[in-house]
C-alpha cells in the first residue's frame, strides 16, 4: 500500500528546512513516494511518523542475505507475481547437500565437481552459489565437514541440523559466514528463539501449513529473530506450488507480514528426472531457495538456464550495440558474418563462430533488437541497413576481401544486396549450429 | 488467522475434442479432450482444472532431415516408413495422440502428391487414435496440400495447421468443411494472436474450434518470451476475453532439438556433461517451464522425455482437494 507524495507530505515537518537537500518538505515527500530517497534524509521527524513511513517503505517480501562478501546470495524482495508486469529481481539461489557422513575424500570430491559447474552463456556467467552442509551423523562430524567445506570453497552456506544446541555451537565459530540455518519447526522453535536470540543470522522456518508458519515468523519477530526464509515441502508438488502461490499473493496482495519471506523448497530423495522437473516448476513459481541432492552437470546446466531465462528483464529488449566485432585472431582474410543485433541471435552466433575455431568478423546490424526473420518481416533487416552497417563500421578498412556472408534465413535478399552494395553476397547456413562446418568447408 | 487468497477468475479455457469415435462418426478409438481451464496451471485448489495437458509425438511423412542420433536411437529403424514409425509409437511408447508433419511436400523436397494422399489413406486405416496435421511451412504448398488432407480425414475431427496472420483464408474454409479444428500461428505476440484468432472467426469457424500456436522458443534461446506471452493470454482468458480463450499448442521438440545445448557432444564442451543426457533435460526443461505457463498441448520428439513429463504430469494431477 504505497502512500503518495501528497499523503507522505502530510506526515513531514513542514518546516522547508532543507536539512534533507530538498528546497521544500514536498518536494522530498515527492521522492520518498517514488522511494529515490532514504527516509533518515529528514533528521526531524515524529518518532511516530517515522514508524508509520518505515512500515509503509519495508518491501512485501524481505530481502534476505545469506554468505558473506562477493559470495553472498540475496533473495526476496518481489514485486509482482508474473514477470511481465515488471520482472522478476532476484533469481533463486540454488544449493547442493552435502551430507556429514561422508568420508572426508568423499567430500573433497564432490566440491571438486561442484566447482566445475559453471557455465557461460549470452555474456553471463551461470553458477550455484548455495552448498548445504547437512548433519546426519555426530556433532564432531558435522563441524569436521563444515570446517573442510569452508576451508575448499567460498560458496553461501546453509547449515541444516535441527538440534538447537548443536547450531549454536556451529554459530559460534561461522557466525561471521552469515549461514542460512535449517530449520526452525514447531518442535523445536522454543528453544530456537531463545537461542538464537541477537544472533541475526538468517533461518528457515518450517510447518506444515501457512496458518503454522505464520505464527512461528511471528513468535520469532518478538524475539527479534528476523531473517526469515520460509519452507515448503516438496512432499506434494502441487500443493507446493499451491503454498509458493499463496505465499507469493498473501504477501503482496495483503500485505501479509508474517509471511513476506522469501521461500525454501528443498528437494530430494525423488526420481532424478522429476526432481529436475519440480524444480523448473519452483524456478518459474516463485522459490528463493532450492535445495538439490544432485550435482550433474547437465541438470544444472539446464536449471541455471532456465533461471536466467525467467529472471531476465521483460521490460528491457535484448540488444547488443551494432557494430564490427572480432572474434579470435582476426587478419585482412578473415570471413565477415552478418547478423543482427537482437542479443540472443549475436551470442548464438558468436559461440557457434568460436567453436568453429575460425577467426571471423561478425557485423551486427541495427535491427532494433529483433531476430533475423522478424527484422526481416518488419523491414529492419534490408540491403540498406546492412549497407549502412558495413559503412558505419568501416568494414572495408578491415577486410581486403569483398566478402560477407548472410544468415541462410534472409537468402532472398542476396541478389538485391549484392546489386546494392557491391560486395558479394554468400549466403551462409538457416541455423546457426551450421556455422561450423560452413566456416571451416569456405 | 491466514486466509487463503482465492482469484475468483470471471473466463475458461475454451474445450477441444481432437479425434471422433465411430459414434461420432469418425473412426478413431477414442477422443483426447483439452482446455477447459478456470483458473492457472496446477491450482487445483483454486478451481477447476478438468483435462490434463497432452503430449502428441511428431513424426514426418519422410525419413527425418537433422534429428539427432539420440533420437535415431529410439526410431531410427522405422522413421524410413511413417506408418512403421506410427505403429511403433501407439504399440511401444503408448503414444495417444501423433502429431505428422508433411516434411515432404515443401519444394525442396517435392514428394508426390499421390504419395502423401496415399500415406494418409494409409494411415487413416492403421492408427486409430487421433491425429494432428501440420504442413512444410510453404504457403503455397500447404495452401494446396492441407485442403486436401482436410477432406481426406473429413469427420475425423483433426487439428490441422498452421495458418497466420497472411495465410489463413484457405485452411480454415477447409476446415470448417471437413469437421476439423485449426492451429493459428503468431510469431510471440500477442496482439497478432488475437487479431488472427478474429479473422478465423470470422470466416465462421468457432472459437472453440482453434488452438493458438504462441510460437516456441528454446530453453536458452528466447523461451520467457515465449512464457510469458503465454501467461498473458491465459490471464486475459481467465478474465474472460473470449477471443483469446483458446488452448496452447507448442512445438517442444523441434525448438529444443535445434539449439546446440541439446546436441553438442561432450568432447568439445566437457563442462556441460554428456550430450544424450543434456539432449534429453533441453526437451524436458523446456516442456516443464511451458506447462507452468498454461501449455495444452506439447508437440515433443524424445520419447523418454515424454514418458517423464507425463509422468510429472500426472504426478500433479494427483492432488486431492481436501
Ligand atoms: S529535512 Fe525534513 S523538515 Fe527539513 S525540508 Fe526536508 S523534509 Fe522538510
Amino acid at each position: 500500500m504505497a502512500l503518495s507524495g501528497l499523503e507522505i507530505y502530510k506526515l513531514l515537518p513542514k518546516t522547508n528546512c532543507r536539512e534533507c537537500g530538498f528546497s521544500t518538505c514536498l518536494a522530498f515527500a515527492m521522492q520518498l513516494a517514488k522511494k529515490a530517497v532514504a527516509l533518515d534524509k529528514c533528521p526531524f521527524l515524529t518518532e511516530e511518523s517515522k514508524k508509520i513511513l518505515e512500515e509503509l517503505n519495508l518491501p512485501a517480501i524481505k530481502l534476505i542475505t545469506i554468505g558473506k562478501n562477493d559470495q553472498r546470495v540475496q533473495i526476496g524482495n518481489e514485486n509482482v507475481l508474473f514477470r511481465h508486469e515488471e520482472r522478476f529481481y532476484n533469481p533463486p539461489g540454488i544449493g547442493i547437500i552435502i551430507n556429514d557422513d561422508l568420508a572426508q575424500t568423499e567430500v573433497l570430491n564432490i566440491i571438486r565437481k561442484i566447482k566445475d559447474l559453471e557455465f557461460e552463456r549470452i555474456g553471463q556467467r551461470l553458477k550455484i552459489e548455495l552448498l548445504a552442509i547437512r548433519n546426519r551423523s555426530s556433532e564432531e562430524n558435522f563441524l569436521k565437514t563444515i570446517d573442510l567445506v569452508v576451508h575448499n570453497t567460498s560458496f553461501a552456506l546453509v547449515l541444516m541440523c535441527e538440534e538447537p544446541r548443536r547450531v549454536k555451537k556451529v554459530l559460534e565459530l561461522y557466525k561471521d559466514l552469515r549461514p542460512l540455518i535449517y530449520r526452525i519447526t514447531p518442535d523445536n522453535f522454543l528453544q530456537f528463539s531463545q537461542l538464537l536470540k541477537g544472533d541475526n543470522v538468517p533461518v528457515v522456518v518450517w510447518s506444515e501449513d501457512l496458518e503454522g508458519i505464520s505464527y512461528l515468523t511471528q513468535q520469532l519477530n518478538r524475539n527479534q529473530i528476523n531473517e526469515l526464509v520460509l519452507e515448503v515441502s516438496n512432499k506434494s508438488p502441487a500443493f507446493a506450488l499451491w503454498q509458493l502461490t499463496q505465499i507469493r499473493r498473501l504477501s503482496l496482495k495483503k500485505k501479509e507480514r508474517s509471511l513476506g519471506y522469501p521461500v525454501l523448497v528443498l528437494i530430494e530423495n525423488q526420481d532424478k528426472d522429476l526432481s529436475l522437473l519440480f524444480t523448473v516448476s519452483y524456478i518459474a513459481k516463485y522459490a528463493g531457495i532450492i535445495l538439490l541432492d544432485t550435482f550433474s552437470p547437465e541438470d544444472i546446466f539446464g536449471i541455471l538456464t532456465l533461471r536466467q531465462n525467467i529472471y531476465t528483464d521483460p521490460q528491457k529488449p535484448l540488444q547488443i550495440e551494432p557494430k564490427l566485432y572480432s572474434i579470435g585472431s582476426v587478419n585482412t582474410y578473415s570471413p565477415v558474418l552478418v547478423t543482427t543485433n537482437f542479443s540472443l541471435t549475436y551470442y548464438t552466433v558468436l559461440g557457434e563462430v568460436e567453436a568453429s575455431r575460425v577467426p571471423s568478423y561478425i557485423l551486427s546490424v541495427n535491427t532494433e533488437g529483433m531476430s533475423v526473420l522478424t527484422a526481416w518481416a518488419a523491414e529492419k533487416f534490408t540491403p540498406e541497413s546492412i549497407i549502412e552497417a558495413i559503412e558505419k563500421s568501416e568494414l572495408k578498412k578491415f577486410v581486403n576481401h569483398n566478402r560477407i556472408i548472410i544468415p541462410g534465413y534472409v537468402a532472398m535478399m542476396s541478389g538485391d544486396l549484392q546489386e546494392k552494395s557491391g560486395w558479394q553476397v554468400i549466403v551462409g547456413p538457416r541455423e546457426a549450429a551450421g556455422i561450423p562446418r560452413f566456416l571451416r568447408d569456405l | 488467522m491466514i486466509k487463503e487468497y482465492i482469484e475468483n477468475w470471471s473466463g475458461e479455457v475454451n474445450t477441444l475434442v481432437i479425434g471422433a469415435t465411430p459414434e461420432e462418426g469418425g473412426s478413431r478409438r477414442f477422443s483426447v479432450k483439452i482446455g477447459g481451464e478456470r483458473t492457472l496451471p496446477f491450482l487445483f485448489k483454486e478451481a477447476l482444472l478438468p483435462f490434463k495437458p497432452v503430449i502428441a509425438y511428431e513424426i514426418w511423412d519422410i525419413e527425418p532431415i537433422d534429428w539427432a542420433t539420440a533420437l535415431s536411437k529410439y526410431y531410427g529403424d522405422v522413421w524410413g516408413n511413417t506408418l512403421e514409425w506410427a505403429d511403433k509409437l501407439i504399440r511401444e511408447y503408448k503414444a495417444e495422440l501423433l502429431c505428422l508433419k508433411l516434411a515432404g511436400a515443401h519444394p525442396e523436397i517435392g514428394k508426390d502428391l499421390d504419395e502423401i494422399v496415399k500415406l494418409l489413406e494409409g494411415l487413416l486405416k492403421k492408427v486409430d487414435i487421433p491425429l494432428i496435421i501440420i504442413g512444410c511451412g510453404d504457403v503455397q504448398r500447404d495452401n494446396f496440400i492441407l485442403p486436401l488432407c482436410s477432406q481426406i480425414l473429413k469427420n475425423e475431427r483433426c487439428l490441422i495447421g498452421e495458418v497466420n496472420q497472411d495465410n489463413y483464408k484457405t485452411l480454415t474454409a477447409a476446415v470448417l468443411a471437413d469437421g476439423h479444428s485449426i492451429i493459428a500461428q503468431s510469431p510471440i505476440d500477442i496482439n497478432i494472436a488475437k487479431q488472427l484468432n478474429i479473422l478465423i472467426s470470422d470466416m465462421g469457424l468457432p472459437l472453440e474450434r482453434i488452438v493458438i500456436n504462441p510460437t516456441v522458443g528454446a530453453l536458452g534461446y528466447g523461451l520467457e518470451y515465449t512464457y510469458s506471452i503465454m501467461e498473458r493470454l491465459r490471464l486475459a482468458a481467465l478474465n474472460n476475453d473470449r477471443v483469446v480463450a483458446s488452448p496452447f499448442i507448442c512445438f517442444v521438440g523441434q525448438e529444443s532439438w535445434r539449439v546446440k545445448e541439446a546436441t553438442t557432444p561432450e568432447k568439445e564442451f566437457s563442462r556441460w556433461g554428456s550430450e544424450w543426457r543434456r539432449g534429453y533435460l533441453w526437451e524436458l526443461i523446456t516442456a516443464g517451464a511451458l506447462l507452468q505457463a498454461g501449455a495444452n498441448i506439447l508437440v515433443m520428439r524424445h520419447p523418454k522425455a515424454i514418458e517423464k513429463i507425463k509422468e510429472y504430469i500426472d504426478k500433479l494431477y494427483e492432488f486431492k482437494i481436501n
